[in-house]
């Protein structure tokens, strides 16, 4: 069955991207705190969060529905899926073909869907408030994420995150100036999405201004790890996407398991450097009123609009 | 044996029980029993054999018959091709699970009204089925006639109220200047033969000019019916205003039969398609989507909201038609059939979906006696079994995977993604725009099911101050659920098995044009994936998909509850510690909006009062209306009151007056027939 070990390194893959995701965050905060000239905290920080988290007792309002409790785990899901079928290391994914970008985008709308209205299910002031800017900020984001990965698509002819991995990064070694437009569009997006500075502050303390806090504000316990499980994860998969769809180079090409040990060191490489960019981006910038949401996101559908208009006209 | 066994005949015979047991409920008008216990039941039987009769056809060459019916020389011809099948399927399937729901619905109903509604009902559903089987333009028009007078029938059933006569009268006109469309597209296409059987039309050879004379005023009076912009304006009034199953045979199946004569009128009676056509599809398209949505998410009445929501998916079917027809005149016939497939796979799961959360809007406004989602909240705990039926028309409807919204959806998105087939730069660039739209009135779409879904379902409950309807929230009844239980299958199974529903679809097409899906298509996709041009370009698999996300949910609880424990306490909500929170300090469904009409302000007209800081009695009202209603109805109507003050000059009462006239008017006669 040569199925087989195609198959084992999906689940493998999976499973490296779960554990080592909360890595990630912990090297983006490691990162921060030597950028603001605060002693940086450990870098598996994020672990030992969880594993105090998982070990506590579950408080839960009286009023909850079973959506409530489902929620934790659907988010988790949901990510861990998401994670699955992007290209980390190498191509070869049996699973990937069942979803592609647009059913990749799909799995995050869900993941949103199913938070908000968690959030909206006990039935208090700041709940509601979270749910309804995050269903925001979600609108705004979404057309112009499918902008920066249609432009992709365009350019390799597929929706398969798997083939336009094999297109910009082993076919050839053109330079597509219409993803210049789309990679710094996809940046704009994956602050939005996940909740980082100048959208939303993932530090914050002040309940007026939070829209992924507020939405999270009534778990504890178990659900909460569950929950900063997954947004870590969701970090670890947009920077993943990120990487291969713009700077593809080293991923693993299907059937090549020799090429596995660079793919993992540049996956290290790459991975710490934007980790570092992003904290550098975070210390940079400061937190956006909530309506000026609408026009940073807006900059970045039109950014990748204009990327897709670009590859139309070099092409022709 | 042969012919009563011919799909044609087993249609025919399912039109004729539904007219029957029409007659039936108005016969036994005061026997409640037959109109409760037999006549829904049995329709819902009769649609299930229509929906197989509709399968059936798909599969088999189309059929005909002629009968001595209607005027001395003009019989009815009557036509079974794949496309009538297709739709037939979907009127039969979706209706048996709304009759099966107004068993339950119409039980509390006095037994003298209850009658008139069978016997209009039933009319309804048979007339839908004769305008899918109509094969000339003279039956078609009289079923088209008799669907548009029975539902304003069903319409105005509580004509009581001014509100609902007022929208009856509002559909009623809307509905007849469609018609005249539409006949005046039928004349424009018989080109003066005086042969009014779609197989002259077919035959007829139009100039492209008078080509897209036809199509234009076919699109304008399907499109009237269908509820695009700007001849929506009676959708959001009429659909909210019929009892609820009603309202879910209106914007689960009717508005469908537009589409269906839009697809019959342009791809099979014109032909010839013209890639402008299509550009101006999707203008309306792209416009229709953004206005539904937009509007939608302002509505607290929940019946109007998911009517506006109608209009929004009525946009997604039209792109999908839009894309087809841009590919269709640039001569890419692979292409055209995956966007035509993709159009018509969302109007059968809009009709499942849409008729699923209509239902649902039932049984909150027969259980709580609620229309107004400011008065309602935390239902999910006293309607547990229709909040999760809700639960799936809601996310069905937000297009999020594994259910069907999405697979129409994703088609819809394959389809603009193959514009660089398309020879102009202009055109090619501008599809994927349209994407991008879809992509926004998607996400906006999800929006406003969280907000419905939370507002309705979840939370605490709100005190509905003053409302006189209100009372204890009882779940639904058993033939209640049995309805919607059927459609939330309906939801599930057709995102699950998308590649037979596609295969189906490519025959529609197929037999349509000619030319259905790309071959590639058709061999890459096994049952389990989904890939309508080619493997290597495009593949969703919905069962893989929900099989790994179950997995993994479920791996994820089992590890928790293994390594960990699955200790819970209960307490009071937290918010961040404030003790004194009332269940009025939830979000409103008005609150909701409150960052839409941030964002899109210009596109609402806007009529919001705020209390000043000294109001000793402080009040918040916002009123939010359609703008088409002051630049085109308004002033239209205003030309028309106009005009019939103009013309009321001649009438002046004295019969001496009139007797000039009618002299006059001969005179004029005898001078031009000389």
């Amino acid at each position: 069955m040569s199925y087989l070990p195609d198959v084992a390194f999906q689940v493998l893959q999976s499973v490296f991207v779960v554990l080592a995701a909360p890595l990630l965050l912990g090297w983006v905060n490691q990162c921060r705190a030597w950028l603001q000239n605060r002693s940086a905290p450990s870098i598996l920080l994020p672990y030992w969060t969880l594993a105090k988290l998982f070990h506590k007792d579950a408080v839960i309002a009286r009023d909850a529905s079973p959506i409530f409790r489902l929620t934790p785990y659907i988010l988790f899901g949901c990510m861990w899926l998401a994670a699955g079928i992007v290209p980390v290391l190498a191509t070869g994914l049996p699973f990937a073909p069942a979803a592609d970008i647009i059913a990749l985008v799909g799995v995050f709308a869900l993941a949103r869907v199913f938070a908000a209205l968690a959030a909206m299910d006990i039935g208090t002031s700041f709940g509601g408030i979270g749910a309804r800017r995050e269903m925001l900020i979600g609108f705004l984001a979404e057309p112009a994420m499918l902008m920066t990965l249609f432009t992709a698509a365009f350019l390799s002819g597929s929706t398969q995150l798997t083939t336009i991995v094999e297109t910009l990064g082993h076919r050839e070694f053109a330079i597509h100036p219409g993803l210049a437009f789309a990679a710094i569009a996809f940046l704009m997006v994956l602050l939005a999405e996940n909740a980082r500075i100048p959208i939303d502050n993932p530090s914050t303390h002040l309940e007026l201004t939070m829209v992924h806090e507020a939405m999270i504000l009534e778990y504890s316990a178990r659900h909460l790890a569950l929950i900063e499980w997954a947004v870590a994860i969701k970090l670890f998969a947009y920077m993943t996407i990120g990487i291969a769809l713009f700077l593809p180079w080293g991923i693993a090409p299907a059937e090549d398991w020799s090429a596995l040990p660079l793919a993992l060191a540049a996956l290290a490489l790459k991975l710490a450097l934007g980790g570092a960019g992003l904290a550098l981006l975070e210390t940079l910038l400061a937190k956006l009123r909530l309506f000026l949401a609408p026009e940073f996101l807006s900059t970045a559908f039109l950014l990748a609009v204009l990327g897709m208009l670009t590859h139309f006209l070099t092409r022709s | 044996m042969q012919a009563a066994l011919s799909p044609l005949a087993g249609s025919l015979a399912a039109v004729l029980a539904w007219l029957l047991l029409g007659l039936a409920g108005l016969a036994g008008g005061g026997n409640g029993f037959i109109a409760r216990r037999i006549a829904f039941p049995l329709s819902a039987l009769a649609g299930l054999v229509l929906a197989a009769c509709g399968l059936l056809a798909v599969w088999n060459p189309a059929q005909s018959i002629t009968l001595p019916l209607g005027l001395p020389d003009l019989p009815f011809h009557l036509r079974l091709d794949p496309l009538a099948g297709f739709f037939l399927l979907l009127l039969g399937a979706v209706s048996a699970g709304i009759s099966v729901y107004a068993t339950g619905y119409f039980r509390e109903e006095a037994a003298g009204r209850l009658g008139l509604i069978v016997f209009q009902y039933h009319v309804f559903l048979a007339s839908m089925a004769l305008v899918m089987l109509a094969d000339d333009a003279y039956l078609f028009m009289v079923a088209w006639e008799t669907m548009a007078l029975s539902s304003y029938f069903l319409v105005i059933t509580d004509h009581r109220l001014p509100s609902v006569r007022s929208a009856g009268f509002l559909y009623l006109l809307m509905a007849h200047l469609g018609a005249i469309s539409i006949l005046l597209s039928f004349g424009v296409m018989n080109g003066g033969e005086g042969d009014y059987s779609f197989a002259a039309l077919r035959a007829a050879d139009l100039s492209p000019g008078w080509a897209s004379v036809a199509f234009v005023l076919a699109f304008l009076g399907f499109g009237a019916k269908a509820g695009m912009i700007p001849v929506h304006a009676w959708l959001p009034e009429a659909h909210p205003a019929a009892p609820s199953p009603v309202s879910a045979l209106m914007s689960g199946i009717m508005i469908k039969t537009a589409l269906y004569g839009m697809v019959r009128v342009i791809y099979d009676l014109i032909g010839g398609v013209q890639w402008q056509w299509g550009m101006l599809v999707l203008a309306v398209a792209a416009g229709t989507m953004l206005f539904g949505v937009l509007y939608a998410l302002m509505q607290h009445d929940l019946k109007r909201l998911l009517a506006y929501h109608s209009v929004e998916n009525i946009g997604i079917i039209l792109l999908g038609l839009g894309l087809s027809l841009v590919f269709a005149g640039f001569g890419q016939a692979a292409a055209a059939a995956l966007g035509l497939a993709a159009a018509l796979y969302h109007t059968l799961n809009h009709a499942v979906f849409k008729g699923l959360l209509f239902l649902g809007a039932g049984s909150i406004l027969h259980g709580s006696g609620l229309r107004n989602l400011n008065d309602m909240g935390g239902l999910a705990r006293s309607m547990p079994k229709t909040a999760f039926y809700f639960l799936v028309g809601a996310l069905a409807i937000s297009a999020l995977p594994p259910l069907n919204g999405f697979v129409s959806e994703w088609l819809t998105f394959q389809a603009a993604l193959q514009a660089p087939l398309v020879r102009s730069d202009t055109v090619r660039s501008l599809l994927p725009l349209f994407a991008a739209t879809l992509a926004l009135a998607g996400a906006l779409t999800a929006m406003c099911f969280v907000k419905v879904y939370g507002v309705a379902f979840l939370g605490r409950p709100r005190e509905p101050h003053g409302h006189p309807a209100a009372r204890a929230p009882r779940d639904a009844g058993a033939w209640e659920q049995y309805g919607m239980a059927w459609l939330a299958a309906g939801c599930l199974v057709l995102g699950l098995v998308p590649t037979a529903i596609l295969l189906m679809l490519n025959r529609v097409c197929t037999s349509l044009t000619g030319q259905g899906l790309a071959a590639e298509a058709l061999q890459d996709s096994g049952w389990l994936w989904l890939a309508p041009t080619a493997a290597e370009q495009a593949s969703y698999s919905p069962l893989v998909f929900l099989a790994v996300i179950v997995a993994v949910t479920w791996l994820t609880f089992i590890l928790v509850r293994r390594f960990y424990h699955g200790r819970v306490r209960h307490a009071d909500p937290w918010d961040c510690g404030f003790p004194e929170q009332t269940p009025r300090m939830q979000d409103t469904a008005d609150a909701f909006g409150q960052s839409i009409r941030h964002v899109f302000g210009p596109v609402y007209r806007m009529d919001r009062h705020l209390p000043g800081p000294e109001d000793a009695t402080p009040a918040y009202r916002l009123k939010i209306e359609d703008r088409h209603w002051y630049w085109l109805y308004l002033p239209i109507a205003r030309l028309a009151d106009w005009i019939s003050g103009r013309i009321a000059l001649l009438q002046q009462g004295r019969i001496g007056v009139y007797l000039l006239y009618s002299f006059l008017t001969l005179i004029a006669l005898l001078v031009f027939v000389r």
